[in-house]
């Protein structure tokens, strides 16, 4: 199950009679395997790495921290579902250190992000304090390099 | 550029007279050159070419590997080490073969560390080979084994084996190639060109045909991590095998390592202190930041090492089953990163087929008579490369097929 899953998050689009043959499986067995793993939720979604500035579309993205007052009897997740709501938040995380929570808020220039955070999020009742850095650069995403990948220079033909 | 027009270019550049042919010694003038180069120089001629014909692996070497080796150049480590190696690699090769395999091999005196390889193997037939000592050499086989044996001033006696028999060399064909001046057997398993393996009880049987005709065994085991089905058997682990073998082994495989160059032999303290000695003359040590690696890749190069077999072990399957639907007959390999399919249903040669698949798909695999006669109506295709490249290497030689 373990090697679907691995198989699935490197590439999605691979066909289960394909990695059925890779893990030696049928693909009866495969596709079986593959629905169970969706309906328990394990697999949640297939998602698409999209290099949107590649694309002419422009994006930008900033971190925001987040510090938190908490009210009596609600904890942090109350206000985190509350932040989460935002279309325009793509991630919300409860971190140790110097603040709370940080998010990852997407728009389309500084301005409307930095209104988004002025207006939506730091007027928030539990929320102390915002400090916002914008993103200039994602060399890495999820694991997959954004950047040119590393080519070994192997010779075409080789003992 | 293309190779020819560069090579044309360069003859212009460096005008010169050749030196009379007598110079180069009659041992070397009588080695055939590589049938890989051959090939090789043909596919550099060549744009768009996806190459199953790649004897390394397609992953980098693995990033704390080289992190470990910057850092060691960092620090100023480039200084000559030992002739043996870095005692601590050493200790860590013989704390392998001790929880892996169960046998002791004394770090100080039974483990030689090599530049790759092939220089371990070039040493062990130097060590033991006097003149016209035979030596016993399955095939097909990596291309260096005959060669070394011959420059050794030895004489390779070749063995074929058989896709019937899974490409296993028997005890019985051993036992039948034995002659008065028989000194050695070469086994290397997992196998390159063809992926095959041996199991515990063929070498078993061919461990009591060693002991009874006084023989010594050159195990390469470079492919050893690489197995697929179950563990691999190392040859010294054998009864009374430890005495009687040399074992080679190395990073370039198991860890992403070729170029950096970093092999080892273990064996018993004679044969190890002859080997060290001509290593000593002619290579002094490993390079330093190969070995700084090679430290970092026996004590935290597990897991990436485990990760790279499992994804082999996928395009393995991938690479076999696609093979044999096309109706090239393939065996089931399990060890190493190769398939080995025959395309004597075509009725082409080895290497009429790789042409011409070179020329019409521009994929480029490599004939399997390089590595013996009996490799002849096969290919070596290597599955070492990624999986979207396989899949098109594998549609154009469908395609290919349906040309014919």
């Amino acid at each position: 199950m373990k090697e679907i899953l691995e198989i699935l998050e490197s590439n999605p689009r691979i066909e289960p009679g394909e990695i059925a043959t890779m893990i030696g499986i049928t693909e009866a067995e495969a596709a079986s395997k593959i629905k169970q793993l969706e309906k328990k939720g394990i697999i949640r979604k297939y998602k698409t790495v999209i290099d949107w500035e590649k694309a002419g579309e422009e994006y930008v993205y900033a971190m925001i921290e987040i510090k938190v007052a908490l009210r009596s009897r609600t904890g942090y997740d109350a206000i985190a579902e509350r932040i989460a709501k935002f279309p325009e938040v793509r991630s919300v995380r409860l971190i140790s250190g110097g603040h709370d929570l940080s998010l990852t808020v997407r728009g389309r220039s500084m301005k409307e992000v930095a209104f988004f955070v002025a207006e939506k999020i730091a007027t928030l009742e539990q929320v102390q304090g915002t400090v916002t850095h914008f993103v200039l650069r994602t060399y890495k995403e999820d694991g997959d390099v954004l950047f040119e990948k590393e080519r070994s220079e192997r010779l075409a033909v080789s003992p | 550029m293309s190779y020819s027009r560069k090579s044309a270019q360069n003859a212009l550049l460096y005008p010169r007279k050749a030196m009379p042919e007598k110079f180069v010694a009659e041992t070397v003038r009588q080695i055939p050159p590589s049938g890989i180069r051959k090939f090789f120089d043909l596919v550099l001629e060549m744009d768009g070419v996806i190459s199953l014909g790649v004897g390394e692996p397609d992953f980098v070497t693995p990033w704390h590997i080289r992190e470990a080796c910057i850092y060691s150049l960092e620090k100023g480590v480039t200084s000559y080490t030992s002739n043996y190696g870095l005692l601590e690699l050493r200790e860590l090769i013989s704390n392998c073969y001790k929880k892996e395999h169960g046998v002791n091999y004394d770090p100080k005196s039974d483990v030689l560390v090599t530049t790759g390889v092939s220089e371990a193997a070039d040493l062990a037939f130097r060590a033991m080979i006097d003149p016209g000592d035979e030596v016993i050499v399955p095939e097909p086989c990596y291309v260096s084994y005959k060669p070394s044996v011959s420059l050794a001033g030895g004489k390779p006696i070749t063995v074929p084996t058989y896709q019937e028999n899974e490409f296993r060399i028997t005890a019985e064909q051993i036992r039948k190639s034995i002659t008065k001046k028989t000194k050695a057997i070469v086994l290397s398993y997992p196998n390159n060109p063809t992926g095959a393996v041996m199991r515990r009880r063929d070498l078993e049987e061919i461990a009591d045909v060693v002991t009874e005709n006084d023989l010594v065994v050159i195990s390469d085991e470079v492919y050893g991590k690489l197995t697929y089905d179950g563990a691999h058997t190392c040859f010294s682990s054998l009864s009374g095998m430890r005495e009687r073998s040399i074992i080679l082994n190395g990073f370039s495989k198991s860890h992403a390592m070729t170029g950096l160059r970093l092999g080892y032999a273990v064996g018993s303290e004679p044969l190890i202190a002859a080997m060290t000695k001509i290593h000593q003359y002619a290579m002094l040590c490993a390079p330093v930041t190969a070995q700084m690696g090679g430290v970092e890749a026996l004590k935290n190069g597990d897991g990436e090492m485990q990760k790279m077999v499992r994804e082999y072990d996928r395009r393995r399957r991938l690479v076999v089953s696609s093979l044999n639907k096309m109706g090239l007959d393939c065996f089931e390999p399990m060890g190493a990163f190769y398939a080995f399919p025959s395309v004597k249903s075509t009725g082409l040669t080895s290497e009429e087929f790789a042409e011409r698949l070179l020329k019409e798909q521009k994929v480029a695999v490599v004939p399997g008579n390089v590595f013996g006669e009996c490799g002849e109506g096969y290919l070596r295709c290597s599955y070492a490369t990624s999986r979207e490249d396989l899949v098109e290497a594998l549609s154009r030689i469908e395609a290919f097929l349906d040309s014919l």
